[in-house]
């Protein structure tokens, strides 16, 4: 179609005023008269007497079917034994879900059906009202608000009402103030530490076996945490009291759980300063992901990345820890390794570097 | 009709009616009855299948309050830790929180339990999407117009409220799933400039994860949020009663009235069916498809993750945004700004809610149109509308697949980097396309739409005259579809104002002014206007003049063609 016979023709451009072509709108200029409802059709089931008694059937059918399933919701509630599987299903959950689903739906159904098959389906209109009051209705209120006003003084009495807005204000701030104590003040100690100290074995985060060197193979992971988070049953018997258990636990497990990467030294290149932070390359990293906090957990032997499962943030750990990819800004944090006398890895200090995601006063 | 009576018996004279005259009066006599029934018992309700998705979205929630009261009865809102000895045997001798243990319970302790939590899940997933499409059938018909703005707004409240309740539910069973996700979100609260830290303190009651969040988020998630859900679904429903449904325009059906089914009882009997059907299809789903199979994650453990990890539906865009964002991070005067996690994860829902908001403003602005608006649009004819909505849903989109980055990458067998990458442009270059071509396709939809008024319908008969000519065969449009496709309204763009006013001083509001025009003039470029009546009298004027043989309504009974191209005859 060529913009010639375009209906309607191009569009206007507005001709110096600011105003609207809403002429449009009037029925002049409307093409098509409006040519009003249309007839109602009959349904089949408004002619067919077979067919509106066929209709009814179904309607009651499905009712009648829906009274049986409730029924059998009950039965299946006291019968089916709550371990058994059928299909790989949970049976109980399986028959109280179709039972009692089927009975919803088929009450729906039927109800719908008997609606759209039986019901008088003649349409009606209604007109609309306007929505804004009418001029009398607006005037009234205004003669009510201008008489509550008059009467109440609010607008005289302006030291009243002042001091009122004052005194209400303020009780703002006790709806402040009395949340103060959901929760205790970030201090440096509870942001930038972690438990780890000089000396704290590090273990298996599992069993709480300490490590040797040469229990780790080339290319191996092993999940770690200081001895103090999980202990084996024997330390626990001699050492319980210094355990850490609970929430104290698990806030301190969310900062000091490490990863253990053991790499051939040679493949290591270790940033400035920290040449002598592995044990026979063996290294040590946060296992707290720098970007939300997710524990990293996903090792590529062969690039020796580790990338984290929820935003794929990846770290190059032969490389100080660096990000490679993702949306992680800074470095995981390496913890400095060494030996006891028994030959165990041992933490030489807590962490340099921020764990976990990074917040405001990091500065 | 033959069984139903036409004219029935009063119903004060049945036996029904007779027994129920006394209580009736009495509340009558209370409440005023009669002129409740009398206002809203015959109240029309217009029939469209997109109508019903408000309604879905009611009905789930009628679902959630009913199921999340029985779950109430057994959940232990608490991070206390304990020993779970419950009935399923991998978990036992395990410490977790109570909150996690009691979840166990439900689904494998209380018979029902599992079925009700799950349905629980599924009706939060539908309650979710079908306040999304919901919406979504509003802006692209354009009904958030006067006089519903108000409802709109309510709306959006209410989708924004949807979203946190939903997550604040998933993460209450305290399993590895929903710690992962508080612990993303406590990283979040982290990233908010200068306050961070503090707002993550006050909401965890120290460092994370503690053992207060469960409580906390117990009571926001079964009293708070439902509260207030309920409130505005209160009001968003006195408006609708109010204001009276939109409805398409159509024959009958204009900006004056509204056509459709009366309340009693065409309307209650369909709305009450579906309430149980929702119902039915929720727990149906239940019996069927697992959701959250919380035993299989285990306990929440800061120090575990499973790969894989996804979030619920309805935040997997947000976790795309985390995803692609790069890695920007800076300091000022000794402020960590971490944008790489502020921007996708707060600012970027704050932005959604705000163009939501503020759009319906925005569009009576650029349109300058402040009238009341009460037939809904169709979409082509309101095209960059339509194509802005397309755009938006795009990059909706492209975020949510962003969030299954690793998902796709196993399933396509691709590097996720280069998906990450692709998805980093795509989310911008993707709406921009989307949105051209949405407009494109909807103006030649407007003008499929004039040609069929003008000219009629291709019936796809080609007819040889004596001299040797082929030509198709047209029949004209049945007047009611005709009238319904130039039932909407032309295209008004707003002008300049006169650079000076009456007396020679130059209008000091210029600027705001030229943008007006501009924006004005972008948002109807190329929109198409139906005819004009001297328009349809040329075309009539057209057919009838060089091709008498061809109009329909011949002696050979030819009456025109069906959408599918069968011929209609007289004698049919």
């Amino acid at each position: 179609m060529s913009d010639e016979d375009r209906p309607g023709g191009e569009l206007e451009r507005g001709d110096g005023e600011l105003e609207r072509r809403d002429e449009g709108a009037t029925p002049a200029a409307e093409p098509i008269p409006d040519p009003g409802l249309p007839e109602h059709q009959p349904r089949p089931t408004d002619v067919d007497p077979a067919l509106e008694r066929r209709a009814e059937f179904q309607v009651a059918a499905m009712f009648g079917l829906a009274t049986l399933l409730g029924l059998g919701f009950c039965v299946a509630y006291f019968a089916v034994p709550e371990d058994k599987t059928i299909f790989g299903w949970d049976a109980l959950n399986f028959a109280l879900g179709m039972t009692l689903g089927g009975s919803l739906l088929l009450i729906g159904l039927g109800v719908v059906q008997w609606a759209k098959r039986l019901m008088d389906d003649h349409e009606i209109a209604e007109e609309r009202h306007a929505v804004a009051s009418s001029e009398a209705n607006r005037a009234a209120a205004l003669e009510i608000m201008t008489a509550g006003a008059a009467e109440s003084g609010f607008g005289r009495r302006r030291l009243i009402r002042n001091s009122l807005f004052g005194a209400l204000a303020v009780l703002g701030l006790p709806a402040v103030v009395l949340l103060r104590d959901l929760g205790p003040l970030p201090t440096d100690k509870s942001l930038r530490t972690t438990v780890w100290t000089k000396g704290m074995r590090v273990v298996n985060d599992v069993s709480g076996t300490p490590i040797r060197p040469s229990d780790m193979e080339l290319g191996q992971l092993v999940n770690g945490e200081p001895e103090i988070l999980v202990m084996t049953p024997e330390e626990e018997a001699e050492h319980a009291e210094d355990e850490i258990e609970g929430v104290d636990r698990l806030n301190a497990k969310a900062k000091a759980a490490v990863i253990l990467v053991r790499m051939r030294p040679d493949e290591i290149t270790p940033p400035e300063g920290r040449e002598d932070w592995g044990v026979d390359g063996i290294l040590c990293f946060s296992k707290i992901c720098t970007h939300v906090g997710c524990p990293i957990s996903l090792w590529e032997q062969t690039t020796r990345k580790v990338l984290c499962p929820c935003h794929q943030s990846t770290f190059d750990l032969a490389d100080g820890g660096k990000v490679t990819f993702g949306p992680a800004h800074r470095s995981l944090p390496q913890l400095q390794l060494g030996v006891d006398d028994e030959g165990y890895l041992i933490a030489m200090g807590d962490f340099e570097d921020q764990v976990g995601p990074s917040f405001p006063e990091l500065g | 009709m033959t069984t139903t009576p036409t004219t029935s018996k009063p119903i004060q004279e049945t036996k029904t009616g007779k027994a129920a005259a006394g209580p009736v009066r009495w509340l009558d006599e209370r409440i005023g009855l009669a002129t409740l029934v009398k206002t809203f018992g015959r109240k029309v309700f217009p029939d469209h299948w997109s109508f019903l998705l408000g309604e879905m979205a009611l009905f789930s929630f009628i679902v959630l309050l009913l199921t999340g009261t029985f779950l109430t009865f057994w959940f232990v809102p608490s991070q206390g830790e304990i020993i779970y000895d419950g009935s399923y045997a991998p978990l036992r001798g395990l410490e977790m929180s109570e909150a996690y243990a009691s979840t166990l319970d439900i689904s494998f302790d209380v018979r029902g339990g599992l079925l009700m939590r799950q349905v629980h899940h599924w009706s939060a997933m539908l309650f979710i999407a079908s306040i999304t499409i919901h919406m979504l059938r509003h802006f692209f018909t354009g009904s958030y117009r006067r006089p519903r703005e108000i409802n709109w707004l309510i709306g959006v409240v209410i989708f924004m409220l949807a979203v946190v309740e939903g997550f604040a539910g998933y993460s209450l069973p305290d399993d590895l799933l929903s710690g992962t996700g508080l612990r993303i979100a406590e990283g979040l609260m982290r990233s908010i400039p200068i306050v961070g830290t503090y707002i993550s303190y006050f909401v965890f009651g120290g460092e994370f994860p503690g053992d207060d969040l469960v409580p906390r988020l117990f009571i926001v998630h079964v009293l708070l949020i439902p509260g207030l859900i309920l409130a505005l679904i209160t009001v968003h429903l006195i408006l609708v009663v109010y204001h009276k449904h939109t409805h398409f325009g159509g024959p009958g059906r204009t900006e004056k009235n509204v056509v459709g089914a009366p309340f009693l009882p065409i309307y209650m009997a369909k709305a009450g069916g579906f309430l149980f059907i929702i119902f039915g299809i929720t727990a149906l789903m239940s019996a069927i498809f697992q959701i959250n199979a919380v035993w299989n994650y285990g306990p929440y453990n800061p120090a575990e993750v499973t790969a894989g990890s996804q979030p619920d539906w309805y935040m997997g865009w947000l976790e795309g945004g985390l995803r692609i964002m790069p890695n920007w991070e800076t300091t000022i005067l000794g402020w960590t700004f971490s944008w790489n996690i502020f921007v996708p994860g707060v600012i970027l829902f704050g932005v959604l809610l705000t163009i939501l908001a503020i759009y319906p403003f925005a569009e009576r602005w650029v349109t300058g149109d402040d009238r009341e608006h009460h037939l809904a649009d169709r979409p082509r004819n309101a095209p960059v509308r339509t194509g802005l909505g397309v755009a938006g849903i795009t990059a909706y989109g492209l975020l949510w697949a962003a969030g299954g980055n690793d998902i796709l990458a196993v399933w396509f067998n691709v590097s996720i980097y280069q998906i990450t990458w692709f998805m980093r442009f795509a989310v911008f270059i993707g709406p921009i396309i989307a949105f051209i071509v949405t407009k494109r396709i909807c103006i030649a939809l407007q003008h499929k739409d004039s040609e069929i008024v003008l000219h009629g319908y291709e019936t796809g008969i080609i007819v040889r005259s004596p001299d040797g000519e082929y030509t198709e065969r047209h029949t004209p449009v049945a007047t009611a579809e005709a009238y319904r496709l130039t039932q909407h309204e032309r295209v008004a763009p707003v002008g300049l104002p006169p650079e000076t006013d009456d007396n020679g001083v130059r209008s000091p509001a210029r600027l705001p002014a030229k943008l007006r025009a501009r924006a004005s003039a972008f948002y109807f470029a190329d929109a198409v206007n139906k005819p004009t009546t001297e328009e349809l009298a040329e075309a009539k004027h057209h057919t009838d003049g060089e091709h008498p043989e061809l109009e329909s309504g011949r002696e050979d009974g030819f009456l025109g063609a069906t959408e599918t191209g069968v011929p209609r005859r007289r004698d049919d």
